[in-house]
């Protein structure tokens, strides 16, 4: 099926139910009138594409064949859900793609963080930076765009504490679809921590794009805590354009979903900027898990340092697909790839791939993947000290994860995920 | 407290322990020596569940309960610690981490309350004194990039931690400088107590200048072929191994 085609039979779901009485007034047309343009762009853009399929190289491993045979109803309004535990004070929250002001912390003054729908929503960059060319779920992210999270750090400024952008969703009795969209602008020599954070309840989809531009000499730590629920599907795509010495530090943490797929995309866009993108993805029962990630060197002296982990218990399925790209004029990259699979059981499975195309001939690239299992003698180390099995090998599947949890500079973030694995 | 009986084992198909009689009782200390290769560690490893090792024949009591069927973990759990000859490196679990999640299981299995972090780190510090082991060690991962010095002290100070009931100390003496030999003896002999028994293999003098054993052994292919006193282990310094394995020519197979 073609993308507008199934863009067309939401839409006609859309239209049958009680659309203008719970989307008032967010309906797509009504709604945020000034993103009336961007949609638009994006709904022609995906009349031109394609879903991707498993014949796509990108896609070899993923099928999202589950998400376009869904028919997904509207968002409903929600006012129950339970909030993940506040890391910090300055949080907004979104239920099935709306901002939630009651749930939202206030924001302080001297900020600009906040909703996209609102009217003074300083967007200048959106929609500048994720590319929906070739991107069906980027494009339909657009086309249904008109809320999302703004958050913008303006030159010179340091905010010490984090910004927290949590999206909940949640299906009473039919599945869902949300496209939640976050713009991320830190200035020069400006410094900022943002976490995003997606859960909920039930079966749904969660459609989302992440926009992050770093001006020159900025300073971004930016974490993701995916921690969908079991039946719902995730695709996210992020992308970073890094300006001349700044540094770019994320930490993409993924616990649940039943098909996720998450993409992020760096590119140099100045020199001598640094970027580390680290990543643990965590899946059992049936979850798939594809991190697709492209680290594109298009300046020289810029440096990035990227570590993947995954681990993998019963039948899940992750999927690691690296790619490193160092532009003809990109001498003096430094680029280093990382990827480390632990699987728990015999019928885990990962795909991996790096894939580095290196036009530059004064460069330092190196990439590394291993795939191993616990490790016997450590399991008996642990239980000659009394540590039952079971124990030791949560003990032994928390350290492999360490080294990507201990950079995670937010405690309460660090505890959550040691709490998860550990216990 | 331990007595082993007939014990038979095989590695990879391989007989190792062929025939192994031993009995301690509280309080005492015996020590283990034999030319490598001779089956020290296998026994050490046998007598604390270490999968590889299949058992072919015999049996161990320890306290009256039948050793051998247990999981590694609970023979931690009734008192029964191994100090390593090669101590293993956990990375990216810290020592302090370990060791409390250590003393709580075994606390549990015991009967007895879980300690909280300062609890804890009321008996570490009290222990770490006595091994003279650098406090930053406690925050490094498990053994990872320990000297081997470093490695056997903290062996050690696990021990000293749990206080177990039978402490197998299997060539905790080697790689040790002459000032850790004496702050490891000084441990050991710290938990020396009428109802706490020690096996200490080793292949020096040296150690047992300082843990004074009761009773000592010598293994050799799979057995032990002789047992003395403290004399014994002065007598085989001087003359090594080949004398008994001489006298025992004839009676091999
Ligand atoms: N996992 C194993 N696989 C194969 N052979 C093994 C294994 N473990 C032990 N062995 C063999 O069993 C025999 C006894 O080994 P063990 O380690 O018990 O000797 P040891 O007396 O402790 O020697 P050393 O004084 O060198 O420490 C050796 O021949 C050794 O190679
Ligand atoms: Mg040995």
């Amino acid at each position: 099926m073609s993308a507008a085609n199934l863009w067309d039979r939401w839409r006609e779901t859309m239209d049958k139910t009680t659309f203008t009485n719970l989307f008032t007034p967010f309906d797509r047309d009504n709604a945020a009138p000034k993103y009336r343009a961007l949609r638009q762009s994006g709904r022609e853009r995906l009349g031109s594409l394609a879903w991707p399929t498993t014949r796509c190289e990108d896609w070899r491993f993923t099928s999202v064949a589950p998400i376009v045979e869904t028919t997904f109803a509207l968002p409903v309004k929600c006012d129950d859900l339970k909030l993940p535990a506040a890391t910090n004070t300055l949080r907004l929250v979104f239920v099935n793609g709306r901002f939630a002001k009651a749930l939202s912390a206030p924001i302080a003054a001297g900020l600009q963080v906040g909703s996209l729908a609102d009217a003074g929503a300083n967007v200048a960059l959106l929609a500048q930076i994720a590319a929906d060319k070739d991107n069906a779920f980027t494009a339909m992210n657009t086309s249904f765009l008109c809320d999302g999270a703004y958050v913008v750090i303006s030159d010179g400024q340091v905010v010490e504490q984090p910004i927290e952008i949590v999206y909940l969703s949640r299906s009473t009795d039919k599945p869902i679809v949300s496209h939640p969209r976050t713009l991320i602008v830190v200035g020069k020599n400006a410094q900022a921590t943002v976490v995003e954070r997606y859960q909920g309840d039930g079966a749904y989809f969660t459609n989302a794009v992440t926009e992050i531009s770093l001006a020159e000499g900025a300073v971004l730590d930016h974490v993701k805590l995916q921690q969908e629920s079991l039946q719902a599907y995730h695709i996210a795509n992020t992308q970073i354009v890094q300006g001349a010495r700044s540094t770019f530090t994320s930490h993409y943490l993924s616990l649940g979903g039943a098909l996720v797929r998450n993409e992020v995309r760096v590119r140099f866009d100045g020199e001598h900027a640094e970027s580390t993108v680290n990543g643990l993805y965590l899946a059992s029962g049936k979850q798939h898990m594809d991190n697709f990630t492209v680290i594109d060197h298009a300046q020289p002296n810029c440096a990035s340092h990227e570590l993947y982990k995954g681990i993998l218990d019963e039948r899940a399925h992750g999927v690691f697909n690296g790619k490193i790209f160092v532009r003809k004029d990109a001498q003096k990259t430094d680029a280093k790839q990382t990827n480390k699979v632990l699987l728990l059981s015999d019928d885990a499975t990962i795909n991996t791939k790096p894939q580095l195309e290196i036009f530059a001939d004064d460069v330092k690239c190196t990439h590394g993947a291993t795939i191993g299992q616990l490790d016997a003698t450590q399991l008996f180390y642990l239980q000659s000290r009394g540590i039952p099995l079971d124990a030791a090998r949560r003990l032994l599947t928390f350290a492999f994860a360490n080294d990507v949890v201990n950079r995670v500079k937010i405690e309460a973030i660090r505890a959550e995920l040691e709490e998860r694995i550990v216990r | 407290m331990l007595t082993i009986h007939n014990l038979h084992a095989k590695v990879v198909g391989k007989d190792i322990l062929r025939g192994i009689n031993l009995d301690v009782k509280p309080g005492e200390v015996h020590a283990i020596m034999g030319p490598n290769g001779s089956g020290k560690s296998t026994l050490a490893g046998v007598l604390t569940g270490k999968e590889a090792f299949e058992v072919t024949e015999g049996e161990v009591l320890f306290e009256g309960k039948n050793l051998l069927d247990m999981d590694p973990e609970e023979r931690a759990g009734e008192g029964v610690f191994l100090a390593f000859q090669y101590p293993v490196e956990i990375p990216g679990v810290t020592n302090n981490y370990f060791l409390r999640a250590s003393l709580n299981a075994v606390r549990k299995y015991r009967g007895q309350t879980e300690l909280d972090a300062a609890a804890f780190l009321k008996i570490v510090k009290e222990k770490i004194k006595i091994l003279q082991m650098p406090e930053d060690l406690l925050k490094r991962s498990v053994n990872e990039g320990f000297s081997g010095g470093e490695k056997k002290r903290n062996e050690i100070f696990q021990m000293a931690v749990l206080e177990p009931k039978l402490c197998i100390l299997d060539e905790t003496d080697s790689g040790l400088d002459i000032d850790a030999m004496k702050a490891v003896a000084d441990g050991v002999n710290a938990l020396r107590s009428k109802d706490r028994a020690m096996i200490v293999i080793t292949h020096y003098q040296r150690l047992l200048d300082h843990i004074v054993p009761d009773f000592v052994h010598v293994l050799s292919e799979g057995r032990i072929v002789k047992t003395g006193g403290k004399e014994l282990a002065l007598e085989l310094e001087q003359h090594g191994y080949d004398p008994i394995k001489a006298g025992m020519a004839g009676i091999a197979d």
